[in-house]
């Protein structure tokens, strides 16, 4: 997923999405050495309950939609709202990746070859409005995915029986045979057409969320759906903020999977520039940003206020695709050319420093399944990044036979990415084309390079982990499904199609169902593959900082969903 | 004549750029220098240093050394001289604001000797013209058309402007302030056809082409050099405005608008980026109008004798 992308409508069929933090060397390296105490995931202690929990956005994060919203910004908060039949876990660490049972008593068994599970809904649990979650709204819920275009509906839940049908008339999607709900036995079947290993991982996001059956068929946009988590939302204005408040109807059930919440109200109020953000924080009149703090702030915040915040790595990257199509890089010399180009060390300090970001070789980031330290476009030699070289990436430019062509980088306007594309001109300009950047809104730089009627021809973007598996990230991103000529949901931004190596991939996702250790070898070797043939240049992977102030405490960070927001107290 | 000393330097420095940036600060002004270092007074240090205290978070570009070969006022967010980017800037949004001037100047005194001079349907259709272009708020005006052609390649007839052509900004900033100069053009045409040496020279049998050569342009033109210098102010700010928003000047190439826009996010730990080049426009700005006064007071010497009254 894109991090801050804000989504409401079902552009991204072909995105997935993740979100999860762990340090190079696989440890979480949040700070929580905070003035406040932490009960890091243990017991919930009630000492610590009340109290108004006032977080800060530049700008609000579109519907309230959680099985159309698409932003990590509204997941998080999703998180103590909405269940699904199963969830990540909510705690802090490495677990947060485990899939545990939410509204389904336990985990099942797939049967039927890995094509069938059956859920056993628990009992007594009722909505925010007082009326109790039965089988019919898990399958009211799921036909809603396709009801109402959800971003993944056509790439995480196509395997559902009936599906196909539901994504070509969305309007009367039944998932016949596809969900089967009995009432008496209080049970859930879900019938794919192929086994999938990953399928737990994907009941456990939010868009698959179980729903009030009466919910509208349509983008609630602003309107709140009763949720089943502690917190509801009480009112929502995208120009002025969001409250959120006790579900009165709300009993824990699973600590695992819905925690207590230790604040009465969540108050989170938009419209506030990044700086005034962070000096609001500062002066304790807000408790957390969700906005990057800007750069010339970094210093002061890690220096002054180190106490107060949180550094975790993410399971993420950021790359630049080139368009294997078009010229200059439909040609293979000159995208190696890049790789070898560009010095990842001068794009971690143009990101805020070696505490922030790291340099990468592959598109699995460190610590990721299928990730193998291998490092091809490296000066000297290494299995991690060392340098650029120049001299090779010229020489390829040569042979290429595409020097001095024009290239266009479309990068995002924010002042990071505005900074790296202006960076990569220079590099491209430095071996020999005619470099120039473009930069745009950051609402539609996403999009807009996904579509080849566009014709970009080399751009920047980011990708974070929808779940810890590595098809989230090569057979997304680089698989030949994701790639649609002329849709602005081509998330194959470099328009690669190798059937080589989607064979490979093919065959890693094969046998996902026997071995997940088997497969990630088999992605690991997809990685390299991908990165001779060079679609993409990895540049960094990224660390995300959580401010927090003074008076705040009890900070956990989920690699699955970030800050766990219900879990902050104020008392 | 003190503030044309003023111009004169600053353009002067601004034409030496490629010496100073050559020769003394040894430095590419346009290429990002991210991982490059600096030596001063014999220490070698990183242009763009990683913050070494508490968490050590951030990245922060060397300040000012002042010293002229070493980073005389430090480091933008690319590593890059500022400096020398300010001289550079300067060569752009100089040009950019007086050759739009030129042209806003010469496109005004056409409309308005043609509107006032010919009157009637003529001038109805050239007034509405210039009230249309006057109806939108200038600056607005200018971001939507900066938007539109600043990042696309615009073809008209034979000529093709690519994408980060100065030559859009000057077009855009020309052409929006016609109407500003228009109209008082229009109306001294109006005054002018009435007096007796046009009715002179009408009686004589001169014919419209001469008469707007010999007798009304040579009595507008004094009007349109005052002029002039004040556009050129006005220009130039407009156009470091849109480069502020990154819809002027393209990177790498630098104006002042776009290095004050690169010194927005280092105001905290480098304010110099922003406020230097802030106040070399100032300067400029303030020395444009100076001049346009004293220009106007040498051309009109009644305007100066009301202004010493």
């Amino acid at each position: 997923m894109k991090l801050r992308l804000v989504v409401g409508t079902a552009t991204f069929a072909s995105l997935v999405l993740v979100l999860a933090a762990c340090t190079s060397d696989g440890s979480t390296t949040s700070n929580t050495s905070g003035s406040a105490s932490s009960a890091a995931g243990g017991a919930y202690d009630p000492a610590h309950a009340g109290g108004t929990l006032t977080l800060l956005a530049k700008s609000a994060g579109g519907t309230l939609d959680p099985q159309i919203n698409y932003t990590l910004q509204y997941w998080q908060l999703y998180q103590a709202a909405y269940d699904g039949l199963t969830s990540f876990k909510k705690v802090d660490g490495a677990d947060s990746f485990t899939v545990v049972p939410d509204l389904a008593e336990k985990i099942p068994q797939a049967t039927r070859g890995g094509k069938t599970y059956v859920f056993t809904m628990r009992k007594g649990i009722k909505f925010s409005d007082g009326t109790p979650v039965t089988t019919d709204d898990v399958v009211a819920s799921f036909q809603r995915i396709f009801k109402v275009s959800s971003p993944t509906a056509g790439s995480f839940y196509n395997g559902i029986v009936g599906a196909d049908a539901c994504l070509n008339t969305p309007a009367t999607c039944t998932l016949a045979g596809g969900v089967v709900g009995d009432k008496a036995a209080g049970t859930v079947t879900i019938n794919l057409t192929a086994p999938d290993p990953e399928f737990l991982y994907k009941l456990s996001v939010p868009h698959a969320s179980i729903l009030p059956a009466s919910a509208p068929s349509k983008d609630a946009g602003t309107t709140p759906i009763p949720t089943t988590g502690p917190y509801m939302f009480k009112s929502y204005d995208p120009n002025t903020s969001l409250v959120m408040v006790r579900n009165p109807y709300f009993k824990l059930w699973s600590q695992d999977a819905q925690p207590q919440a230790y604040a009465d109200e969540i108050d989170y109020k938009f419209g506030l520039t990044v700086e005034a953000e962070v000096t609001a924080v500062e002066n304790g009149q807000a408790n957390w940003l969700f906005d990057p703090p800007p750069a010339d702030r970094l210093a002061e915040i890690g220096s002054e206020y180190a106490s107060q915040a949180h550094v975790n790595t993410l399971t993420a990257y950021w790359y630049a695709p080139m368009n294997v199509n078009i010229p200059p890089f439909n040609n293979v010399k000159a995208r190696q050319a890049v790789n070898w180009a560009i010095d990842r060390n001068a794009l971690v300090k143009l990101y805020g420093g070696p505490e922030l970001a790291a340099p990468v070789c592959t598109i699995l980031p460190p610590d990721f399944p299928g990730h193998v330290d291998n490092c091809q476009y490296t000066n000297p030699a290494g299995s991690t990044w060392q340098g650029p070289d120049l001299a090779k990436a010229k020489q390829l430019v040569q042979e290429s036979g595409t020097a001095g062509q024009p290239v266009t980088i479309i990068v995002s306007d924010d002042e990071v990415n505005a900074a790296m594309g202006e960076y990569l001109q220079s590099v491209l300009n430095s071996i020999g084309y005619k470099a120039t950047v473009k930069a745009i809104s950051g609402n539609v730089q996403f999009t807009y390079i996904q579509n080849t009627k566009n014709n970009v021809q080399i751009s920047l973007t980011s990708w974070y982990q929808d779940y810890p598996a590595a098809s989230d990230f090569l057979n997304v991103l680089l698989g030949c499904a994701s790639f649609t000529p002329g849709s602005d949901s081509s998330i194959n931004i470099a328009g690669f199609c190798d059937k080589t190596i989607q064979a490979q991939m093919d065959a890693a996702l094969k046998t996902e169902q026997t071995s997940m250790d088997a497969a990630n070898k088999q992605w690991a070797a997809v990685d390299q593959a991908v990165m001779t043939a060079s679609p993409q240049a990895p540049l960094i992977t990224p660390k995300l900082i959580d401010f927090l102030s003074a008076d705040t405490g009890n900070y956990q960070f989920s690699k699955q969903f970030y800050m766990l927001v219900s879990q902050l107290w104020v008392k | 004549m003190g503030s044309l000393v003023v111009l004169i330097l600053i353009v002067a420095a601004c034409v030496a750029a490629p010496l100073y940036a050559n020769n003394i600060a040894h430095v590419d002004a346009f290429a990002s220098n991210v991982q490059g270092t600096y030596t001063l007074n014999g220490v070698t240090g990183p242009v763009l240093v990683n913050s070494t205290e508490g968490l050590g978070l951030g990245v922060t570009p060397i300040g000012p050394t002042w010293n002229f070969s070493t980073y005389f006022l430090g480091a933008d967010n690319q590593g890059r001289d500022v400096f020398a980017r300010i001289l550079y800037g300067g060569r752009n949004s100089l040009l950019i604001g007086f050759v739009s001037a030129v042209l806003c100047c010469m496109l005004a005194g056409l409309v308005g000797v043609v509107a006032g001079y010919f009157g009637k349907g003529v001038d109805a259709v050239l007034s509405r013209a210039l009230d249309v272009l006057w109806a939108f708020p200038v600056y607005l005006l200018a971001i939507c058309l900066s938007v539109v052609l600043i990042n696309t390649t615009l073809t008209i007839g034979p000529w093709t402007l690519t994408s980060g052509s100065l030559l859009l900004p000057i077009l855009i900033i020309g052409i929006i302030y016609v109407p500003y100069v228009a109209r008082p053009i229009r109306g001294q045409v109006m005054s002018l056809r009435e007096r007796e040496f046009v009715q002179a020279a009408v009686g004589a049998g001169a014919k419209d082409s001469r008469l707007l050569r010999r007798e009304l342009l040579p009595n507008v033109l004094p009007t349109l050099i005052v002029f002039l210098p004040l556009m050129t102010a006005i220009n130039m700010l407009t156009e470091s405005a849109l480069s502020f928003l990154s819809i002027g000047v393209q990177p790498p190439d630098a104006s002042w608008g776009t290095i004050i826009n690169d010194g927005v996010g280092l105001l905290y730990t480098r304010p110099m980026v922003a406020i230097a080049p802030g106040i070399i426009l100032a300067i400029t700005a303030v020395a444009l109008n100076l001049l346009g006064d004293g220009v106007r007071d040498a051309l009109d010497p009644k305007a100066r004798l009301r202004g010493s009254l």
